[in-house]
C-alpha cells in the first residue's frame, strides 16, 4: 500500500497565495512544464483511453475459454492463457474500465468529504474544529484495509460503486487533515483577514478566496486518494471480498493466485496485471510529485541539469558554498 | 504532561469509536447473514453461545439499541466476542490469541525494520542532493505504487518457486512441533525471511521519499547552518542536527501511517499463508465467519492504537518541546 | 553607553593590521543561464581590534556580504569571483575561498564566529544549550574531554551574564534575548579574532538592544576581538562602530569612520539614511525618509544604482557606473571613500559628460 508521508510532511506551509489570473495562468503552464507531471499525465491518459475503448479493442472475450491452455505470450495471445484458454490480454484490457471507475468516483467522493469537513475545520475554529479533527483522526489510525474488507466482507452483493463508496467513506481523512492545516494558515493571511473586514459572506469568503488557494492541495489529495482507492480496489478483488465476476485487475491476479498460476510458472498471467497497477500507480504519484514541487520549490532539484552544473564545478551545497572564478574583473 | 494527556484521551476516543464502529456494522448491514449460520448449526451450539452471537450481530431486535450497546460492551469486556465458525467450536478470542504472536513478530520487526533502514537511505538521499544518490527516487516511486501482494507473488515466484531458496508459504516447518528449541526458532526465521523482506521492500519507498524531503526542508533551517559555521564534522551537522530534527515529522507520520502499512502486510499473510492476524481475517472472509471478521477488526484496531502510543511515547523522548511541564 | 560613545571619536580610530580582507567579492544567485548579481566587485577591509558596522536598507546585500565571505550562503547562492583573505596572529595569510572543505571546516570558528540573525532559529531545538556550546570546542579541541567543555560552556554562559544552571535548558525554555547571549557566548567559545554579527538585535525589544550591544562593546573592550556588526539601524552602529560601510543595490557606496558617517555623509544615500533614524542620543535632526524603493537586483539600470531615488542625480549618472573614490571635499580623511560621480568628476569628464559640483549637503565640514 503507499504511503504517502510526502503530504503530511511537506503539508505545513505551501501554499503560496495565487492571486490574479494572469499569474495563475503562468503558474498552471509552469506545472505542465514539469517532466515529472508530464511523464505521469502521458501514463495516466493511456490508461484512460483504455478504460474507455478497452471493450472494443479487446481481442477476445475475456471469459471465453479455449483449447489454448496456459500458452505462453505467443503472436495469437500476446499475453499467454490462462487455465481456461482465456486470453490474459484481454481481461486486462477490459478490466481497465472497472480499476479507473472505482478509482475516480472514490477519489472524487473521498476528496468532496475531505474538503469539506477540512476546510470547515479549518475555517470554524473552536469546538467545531476540535471536533472533526478528532473525527479525521480517528479515521486515520483506524487500519483502513481490514475496515474496508470486513464491511465489504459483510455486504450481501459488493460491485464496483459500493465498493468505491466504502473506500471513499474510509479513505478520506488524509485530505481533511492535510487541508484543515492549510485552511488554518491561509484563514490568517491577510487577504483572508480583508476579505472578512470587508464584510464578506463566509460562503463568499471560502468559494474565492480559500478554494482557489487550496487548489494544489486538493489535487495532490484527489491523485493520492485515487492511488489509494486503485490499490484498495485490487487488494479486495484478489482476496475475494467483492465479486469476481466483473473484470478487473485484481480479478485477474484473484484467478492466478487461486489456480496455482505461481506453482506452474504461468509468469505472463500475474506480472502484467501487477505492472499495470504499479505504471498507473507510478503516473499518479508522479503527477503528486509535479504538484508538490509546483507549490514546493524547495524540493524542486536545482532547476538545471546535473550536468552544466558539473561542467562548471558547481555543487550545490548547504554549508559550503561553491566557487567558482567566472565574473569579469571591471 | 499535557501532550501524554491528549493524547490518552485521542486512544480513548479512537478505541471507542472502534468498538462501536464494529458493534454498527452488522446491525446497518441488509439481511441477518449471522442467523442464517445459527439456523445451520443448530444444536451444535450451546445457548450461552447463541446468546452471545446474537448479543453481537444484533439479531435480538426486541431490545432497544441502547440495550445493545451496553449489553455489547459487557460482552467485550468479559473478553467475549462469541464463536467462530471457520474454526467452530473455538472461540474467537482463542483464535485470536494464537496468532497475534505471529503477526506482531513478522509485520512488527518488518515495519521497524523498514522504517529504519529507509530513514537513514532518505536521509542520505535529502543530505546529499544533486549526486548519483537521487536516482533512487524514482526507483522507490515505482515500489510506492506496487501493491504488496503482487510483490509477494512476485518474491514467491522467484525466490520459492524458480529458485527454491525459501519456503513459499507457512510461518514453520509443519513437521516439527512448535518448542522453544534452536531447530524450531531456526525454522521460524526460515519461514519469516520473504515475507518479512518483501514487506521491507515494499513499504520502504513511503520512508525514503518523506525523510528525504524532511531532510531538504530541515538543511535550510539556521540551526544547520549555524552548525555548518562552528565547523563541526559533516557526520555531526547531518546526523545530530539535520537529522536529528527531521526525524520528528517522520516519526509522527510513521504513526499515522500505521493503519496504512498494517492493512497491506496484512494482505501479505494471506499471499504467504503465514498463520497470523491477517491469515484469520482472510479465513474468516472466505468462510463468511463473521465472528471471526468482527473480533480480527478489533484486535487490529486495538494493535495499531498501541503501536501508536509507543511512537508517541519515542516521539516524546526524541522532542524536548513535548516533555515541556504545564 | 557612554564610555563607549567617547573611544569611538574620530580622533581614536584604532587601525590595527588588517585581520580580513574582503576583495572584490562577486555573488549570483541561481545557477541558471540569468542569475541575478546580488554582489558585485565587494571590497572591503576589517581592521584588528576594530568594530565595523554595515549599513544599508533590507535586501541590499549586506548579510548576502557576511554569508558569501564566510562560504554559508546557501544554494542557489554562488561566488563567483574575488578572494577572502584572513590575516592570522602569527602574520600568516589565508584565502578562504580557496580553502578545502577540511581546511575551511578547521578556520571556522576558530578564526571567525558568526551571530546570527533571529536567535529563534539558531539553535538546534532538540539540544540542550549546554551541549551545542561544548560541541563546537570539542569539535576544534578533540582533546578537551566532555565535562572540561561543558565547563567551559558554562564560563562563557556566566561571560555574557546567564546563570549556569541554564547550561541544561534547551532552547525553548529560554527568553529571546537570553538565546539571543547563548548565541554570543558560543560565538567566543574558541576566542576568535573575527566576530560576525548579523542583525544581533532586530528581533529584540529596545531594552534588551541597548543590554545586547553594550555588552557586546564590553566583551571586546577584555577580548580584543574584531567585529563586523551588520545592522539596518545606523543610529545603533555609530554609538557601537568605529567605522561604517553603506552598502546599496549590492555594492558598498560609503566608507568612512563612524563620525564621518554620521555627521559629514558624502553619499546622497548615506545622508538619506541617517536623516530616517532619530539618533538615539545628541541633537535631535529633522527626520526624512528616502523616497522610492531599492532597485530590482535582477534588472538594475545603467550608470548609478541610485539614480531614481537620489536628489542631487544629474545626466552623467543614468551612464556612468560611479566607484569607490576619496571624496572631492577638502579637508576629508583620505582613507574615506564614497561611490558618488558627484565626488568623481575626472570619470564624469572622462565619460564626455560635464561635471557637477558637490551640493553643499554632502559637503558638511
Amino acid at each position: 500500500m503507499a504511503v504517502d508521508t510526502t503530504a503530511l510532511t511537506t503539508g505545513a506551509d505551501v501554499t503560496a497565495p495565487v492571486r490574479g489570473a494572469r499569474k495563475g495562468k503562468r503558474r498552471r503552464l509552469l506545472f505542465l512544464r514539469n517532466a515529472k507531471a508530464i511523464t505521469g499525465m502521458a501514463i495516466l491518459g493511456f490508461f484512460g483511453v483504455l478504460a474507455v475503448i478497452g471493450p472494443w479493442i479487446a481481442p477476445y472475450d475475456p471469459s471465453a475459454v479455449s483449447t489454448a491452455i496456459l500458452k505462453p505470450p505467443s503472436a495469437q495471445h500476446w499475453l499467454g492463457t490462462t487455465h481456461l484458454g482465456q486470453d490474459v490480454l484481454s481481461q486486462i484490457v477490459v478490466g481497465t474500465r472497472g480499476v479507473m471507475v472505482v478509482g475516480l468516483i472514490a477519489g472524487v467522493v473521498a476528496t468532496a468529504m475531505g474538503v469539506l469537513i477540512g476546510v470547515t475545520a479549518g475555517y470554524i475554529g473552536g469546538a467545531g474544529d476540535e471536533t472533526l479533527s478528532a473525527l479525521s483522526n480517528v479515521f486515520l489510525v483506524i487500519p483502513q484495509l481490514p475496515l474496508i474488507i470486513i464491511i465489504a466482507g459483510q455486504l450481501p452483493s459488493a460491485g464496483g460503486i459500493t465498493v468505491a463508496m466504502v473506500i471513499a467513506l474510509t479513505g478520506w481523512a488524509w485530505g481533511a487533515r492535510v487541508l484543515r492545516a492549510q485552511t488554518l494558515s491561509l484563514r490568517r493571511r491577510d487577504f483572508v483577514e480583508a476579505a472578512r473586514a470587508n464584510g464578506e459572506t463566509t460562503w463568499r469568503i471560502i468559494t474565492s478566496e480559500i478554494l482557489p488557494n487550496l487548489t494544489a492541495i486538493i489535487a495532490s489529495g484527489f491523485v493520492g486518494t485515487v492511488v489509494f482507492a486503485v490499490l484498495s480496489q485490487i487488494t479486495l478483488a484478489f482476496i475475494g471480498v467483492t465479486s469476481v465476476s466483473s473484470w478487473n485487475w485484481g480479478t485477474v491476479l484473484f484467478w492466478a493466485q487461486g489456480n496455482l498460476a505461481l506453482q506452474r510458472g504461468a509468469w505472463w498471467w500475474f506480472v502484467p496485471a501487477g505492472l499495470c497497477i504499479a505504471l498507473l500507480g507510478t503516473g499518479l504519484t508522479l503527477i503528486n510529485f509535479g504538484i508538490d514541487e509546483f507549490v514546493n520549490p524547495r524540493l524542486r532539484s536545482t532547476g538545471l541539469n546535473a550536468g552544466s552544473l558539473r561542467r562548471r564545478g558547481i555543487r550545490p551545497r548547504v554549508g559550503f558554498t561553491p566557487v567558482v572564478h567566472e565574473a569579469k574583473e571591471q | 504532561m499535557k501532550f501524554f494527556v491528549r493524547r490518552a484521551i485521542f486512544y480513548v476516543i479512537t478505541a471507542w469509536a472502534a468498538v462501536t464502529i464494529n458493534f454498527l456494522i452488522p446491525r446497518m448491514m441488509p439481511g441477518d447473514p449471522v442467523a442464517a449460520l445459527i439456523a445451520k448449526n443448530q444444536g451444535r451450539l450451546d445457548s450461552s453461545a447463541e446468546q452471545a452471537l446474537s448479543v453481537l450481530f444484533g439479531l435480538d431486535s426486541h431490545a432497544s439499541i441502547w440495550t445493545q450497546y451496553v449489553q455489547y460492551w459487557r460482552l467485550l469486556l468479559h473478553g467475549n466476542l462469541g464463536l467462530s465458525f471457520s474454526y467452530f467450536p473455538t472461540p474467537v478470542v482463542e483464535v485470536i490469541k494464537q496468532s497475534l504472536p505471529w503477526t506482531i513478530g513478522l509485520v512488527g520487526i518488518a515495519t521497524v525494520l523498514s522504517f529504519v533502514i529507509g530513514t537513514l537511505i532518505g536521509a542520505g538521499i535529502g543530505w546529499r542532493r544533486g549526486t548519483w544518490a537521487d536516482m533512487l527516487l524514482p526507483v522507490s516511486t515505482f515500489f510506492q505504487a506496487v501493491p504488496y501482494f503482487w510483490l509477494g507473488l512476485l518474491c514467491i515466484a522467484l525466490f520459492s518457486v524458480k529458485l527454491g531458496w525459501m519456503p513459499a508459504s507457512g510461518s514453520y516447518d509443519r513437521s516439527m512441533v512448535p518448542a522453544l528449541t534452536p531447530e524450531f526458532a531456526g525454522s521460524v526465521i526460515r519461514y519469516g525471511t520473504l515475507p518479512a523482506l518483501t514487506i521491507v521492500l515494499s513499504s520502504i519507498a513511503g520512508w525514503i521519499l518523506g525523510m528525504r524531503n524532511m531532510m531538504v526542508t530541515v538543511s535550510s533551517e539556521d540551526y544547520v547552518t549555524v552548525a555548518h559555521a562552528k565547523g563541526l564534522s559533516e557526520r555531526r551537522v547531518m546526523f545530530g542536527y539535520a537529522a536529528r530534527n527531521a526525524i520528528l515529522p517522520q516519526v509522527s507520520s510513521f504513526a499515522l501511517s500505521l493503519g496504512f502499512i498494517v492493512g497491506g502486510t496484512l494482505v501479505m499473510e494471506m499471499v504467504f499463508s503465514y498463520q497470523g492476524i491477517g491469515w484469520a481475517l482472510y479465513t474468516a472472509v472466505s468462510n463468511h465467519d463473521y465472528p471471526l471478521m468482527q473480533g480480527t477488526f478489533l484486535v487490529i484496531t486495538l494493535s495499531v492504537l498501541v503501536a501508536n502510543a509507543v511512537a508517541d511515547v519515542v516521539y516524546a523522548l526524541l522532542d524536548p518541546r513535548t516533555r515541556q511541564e504545564g | 553607553m557612554d564610555v563607549v560613545l567617547e573611544e569611538t571619536g574620530p580622533g581614536r580610530a584604532v587601525v590595527g593590521d588588517p585581520v580580513l580582507e574582503i576583495r572584490n567579492l562577486s555573488v549570483d544567485y541561481g545557477y541558471d543561464e540569468d542569475p541575478v548579481h546580488v554582489l558585485r566587485q565587494v571590497s572591503l577591509t576589517l581592521h584588528r581590534g576594530e568594530v565595523l558596522g554595515l549599513a544599508g536598507e533590507s535586501g541590499c546585500g549586506k548579510s548576502t556580504l557576511a554569508y558569501a565571505a564566510t562560504r554559508l550562503l546557501p544554494p542557489p547562492g554562488l561566488v563567483t569571483g574575488g578572494e577572502v583573505v584572513f590575516t592570522d596572529r602569527d602574520g600568516s595569510r589565508r584565502d578562504l575561498l580557496a580553502l578545502s572543505d577540511t581546511e575551511l571546516r578547521a578556520s571556522r570558528w576558530q578564526d571567525t564566529a558568526i551571530v546570527f540573525q533571529g536567535a529563534m532559529n539558531s539553535l538546534n531545538p532538540v539540544f540542550r544549550v549546554g551541549r551545542q556550546i561544548a560541541d563546537g570546542i570539542r569539535a576544534h579541541r578533540p582533546e578537551i574531554g566532555r565535562a572540561e567543555s561543558l565547563e567551559k560552556a558554562a564560563e562563557l554562559l556566566e561571560l555574557v551574564g546567564i546563570s549556569t544552571d541554564r547550561l541544561r535548558s534547551y532552547p525553548h525554555q529560554l527568553s529571546g534575548g537570553m538565546r539571543q547571549r547563548v548565541m554570543i557566548a558560543m560565538a567566543l567559545a574558541l576566542d576568535p579574532q573575527v566576530l560576525i554579527m548579523d542583525e544581533p538585535t532586530t528581533a529584540l525589544d529596545v531594552v534588551m538592544q541597548r543590554q545586547i550591544v553594550e555588552q557586546i562593546a564590553d566583551l571586546r573592550e577584555r577580548l580584543g576581538f574584531s567585529v563586523v556588526f551588520i545592522t539596518h539601524d545606523v543610529s545603533l552602529l555609530i554609538e557601537i562602530a568605529d567605522r561604517i560601510a553603506i552598502m546599496y543595490a549590492g555594492e558598498i557606496v560609503e566608507d568612512a569612520a563612524a563620525q564621518d558617517v554620521y555627521r559629514r555623509p558624502r553619499h546622497p544615500y548615506a545622508s538619506g539614511l541617517l536623516h530616517s533614524f532619530p539618533p538615539l542620543r545628541g541633537p535631535k535632526r529633522e527626520l526624512g525618509g528616502i523616497p522610492g524603493s531599492p532597485p530590482d537586483l535582477a534588472a538594475l539600470p545603467s550608470g548609478c544604482a541610485f539614480q531614481a531615488r537620489c536628489p542631487y542625480a544629474f545626466d552623467a549618472c543614468a551612464a556612468v557606473r560611479p566607484e569607490l573614490v576619496t571624496p572631492a571635499v577638502a579637508g576629508d580623511d583620505p582613507r574615506r571613500t564614497v561611490a558618488c560621480l558627484r565626488h568623481d568628476p575626472d570619470r564624469v569628464a572622462a565619460a564626455g559628460f560635464e561635471p557637477v559640483p558637490v551640493p553643499p549637503e554632502l559637503a558638511a565640514r
